[in-house]
């Protein structure tokens, strides 16, 4: 069971100012745990963030983001109210999406 | 999603750079699972290798890419990295740190919908240049930054 | 691994005659202004809420009868008033002692086992203590310390925390004052605040609890006294004990007017 994402969208004109946190061990498969055993690899490979359905950023990760990743972005063409769905996918295939409508900014 | 298998890497490296990437667990062991897009250039171990397989074939110098980023970091493991382009259609958006075992850390594919920009927080092994591929209207773009990463910085 | 750290030492050294002006001031700055804004520490603010709201332990409730000092339940301003007194222990209390003493009255949970779970080991995914004391904290977020020393016991603790801040001991004849007494002092690259200045003091009653980047997890004001105690190689200081409460209530009162905004960002 994979922790929520927390998802801040703020409209700066047209644009939302879109910043996720994520938690997510980001686990290399090169460390090893207090008995001296490999912890496995276990990180996020792929991130997609939509607005109002559709895509606006495909990222690929690797081991090298760092653990409990951020992504910051800026979609264009934004409203108060659309929709960002931000989804992730690790390498287990574990899958978590969360979503935020944007608010208007101060 | 394609699935492809990734072979079983031989782990390469000196001591000294070995024992500061390891204890930031940088090397990639191999396992099999679903690929990404970029598979080979993930896997590359040299910079010049990453570039060819991301298909970056001529790279040129450019000033319109913008890359925020501390001077020193305090934490080798979690070290800032935005990339703005500036350059018109921009379409991709690639970070490196140079010295890392596996230079490519992340590729960002960017669609009309979203600026020319992305943030996030990549593990580096030691100091060393971070580079930005940009790829903008089919041809490539670069910019580094030098980031000192301290001696502790993993631990 | 020596001629790595003489490498390093030395490129830093070059590195900083050669830096680019706009960061050559404070090359540190642009890092941790980057990680500040977006702090993963925030994840657990939610965790701290579902935890203080869910029916937990033995009992079978929630923290929702737990009297922080303004009534049962009552969160907001709460933290900016702990250290404090309280009737129904007879004793002065931190933000962590008083959870503890809910999770085992309200909740039934057996005192040894709260306090052995408190503080998480790095990498881990967080205590119980560490959520419910951030989303605890974060209730007052952009409210003043503001921490008052009318009961006896509150003076008291307050007397010993300024004592034990001062005081050298242990093999190494350290206390907090060495490292803490003084501007512009540091460790290698970890900035050492200089506590008895009052924007140092606000400085630091005002990022706790604090997600710690090298840790990967939140800590707590009980666990950033307890690795003092370690670094100064002193007998371990032990959770929510009166020497730990007492140097919180001198810090605390010290660093009133302090707004508070957590989860601070700690290396």
């Amino acid at each position: 069971m994979s922790e929520p994402m927390k998802i801040r969208a703020t409209l700066q004109g047209d644009v939302a100012d879109v910043r996720i946190l994520m938690m997510h061990p980001m686990e290399t498969g090169q460390r090893k745990n207090s008995k001296g055993e490999l912890i496995p690899m276990h990180f996020i490979k792929n991130v997609v963030v939509s607005h109002n359905g559709k895509t606006v950023l495909d990222a690929e990760w690797t081991q090298a983001i760092s653990r409990n990743p951020f992504l910051g972005l800026r979609v264009k063409g934004a409203k108060a109210g659309d929709k960002i769905s931000v989804t992730w996918i690790d390498n287990k295939g574990d899958k978590r999406t969360d979503e935020t409508a944007v608010a208007a900014g101060s | 999603m394609n699935k492809r298998r990734r072979t079983v890497l031989r782990l390469a490296g000196g001591a000294g750079a070995w024992s500061a990437a390891a204890a930031c667990g940088l090397i990639a062991g191999g396992q099999a699972w679903a690929a990404n897009r970029n598979e080979a250039a993930f896997q590359a171990k040299a910079v010049a290798d990453a570039l060819k397989n991301l298909g970056a074939g001529n790279l040129v110098e450019s000033r319109d890419i913008v890359i925020t980023a501390p001077d020193i970091a305090e934490n080798g493991a979690v070290v800032p990295v935005a990339v703005t382009s500036k350059i018109a259609n921009t379409e991709s958006i690639a970070i490196l740190a140079e010295k890392n075992p596996f230079p490519l850390a992340a590729s960002f594919d960017i669609t009309p919908g979203a600026d020319a920009y992305v943030s996030t927080r990549i593990k580096m092994g030691q100091t060393s240049d971070v580079r930005a591929i940009v790829k903008a209207g089919g041809k490539y773009f670069t910019a580094t930054k030098e980031v000192k990463v301290t001696v502790g910085g993993c631990g | 691994m020596p001629n790595l750290l003489g490498g390093i030492a030395a490129s830093a050294l070059l590195f900083l005659a050669v830096s680019v002006p706009a960061q050559a001031a404070d090359p540190l700055a642009v890092g941790r202004q980057m990680l500040a804004e977006d702090n993963p520490g925030e994840l657990w603010i939610e965790k701290g809420k579902t935890l203080f709201y869910e029916k937990r332990g033995p009992r079978g409730v929630s923290l929702e009868q737990c009297d922080f000092g303004m009534g049962p339940g009552k969160l907001e301003g709460a933290s900016t008033r702990l250290p404090r007194y309280f009737p129904d222990t007879d004793k002065v209390q931190d933000l962590e002692s008083r959870l503890v003493t809910c999770m085992v009255q309200l909740q039934g949970f057996k005192r040894e086992d709260v306090i052995r779970r408190a503080i998480s080991p790095g990498g881990s995914s967080g205590s119980d203590m560490e959520a419910l004391a951030l989303y605890i904290t974060s209730r007052s977020n952009g409210m003043k310390m503001n921490v008052s020393l009318n009961h006896q016991k509150e003076r008291e603790m307050y007397k010993a925390g300024e004592y034990l801040f001062f005081r050298r001991s242990g093999q190494t004849d350290f206390g907090c004052v060495q490292c803490h007494g003084d501007a512009n002092k540091r460790i290698r690259l970890q900035d050492l605040i200089h506590m008895t200045s009052k924007q140092g003091v606000q400085e630091v009653v005002s990022t706790w609890p604090a997600y710690r980047g090298a840790h990967y997890v939140v800590r707590t004001m009980q666990w950033r006294l307890y690795d003092c105690f370690w670094q100064m190689r002193l007998p371990e200081l032990a959770y929510a004990s009166d020497v730990s409460i007492a140097l919180t209530t001198y810090l605390h009162y010290q660093g009133n007017g302090a707004v508070t905004r957590v989860p601070g960002f700690k290396r």
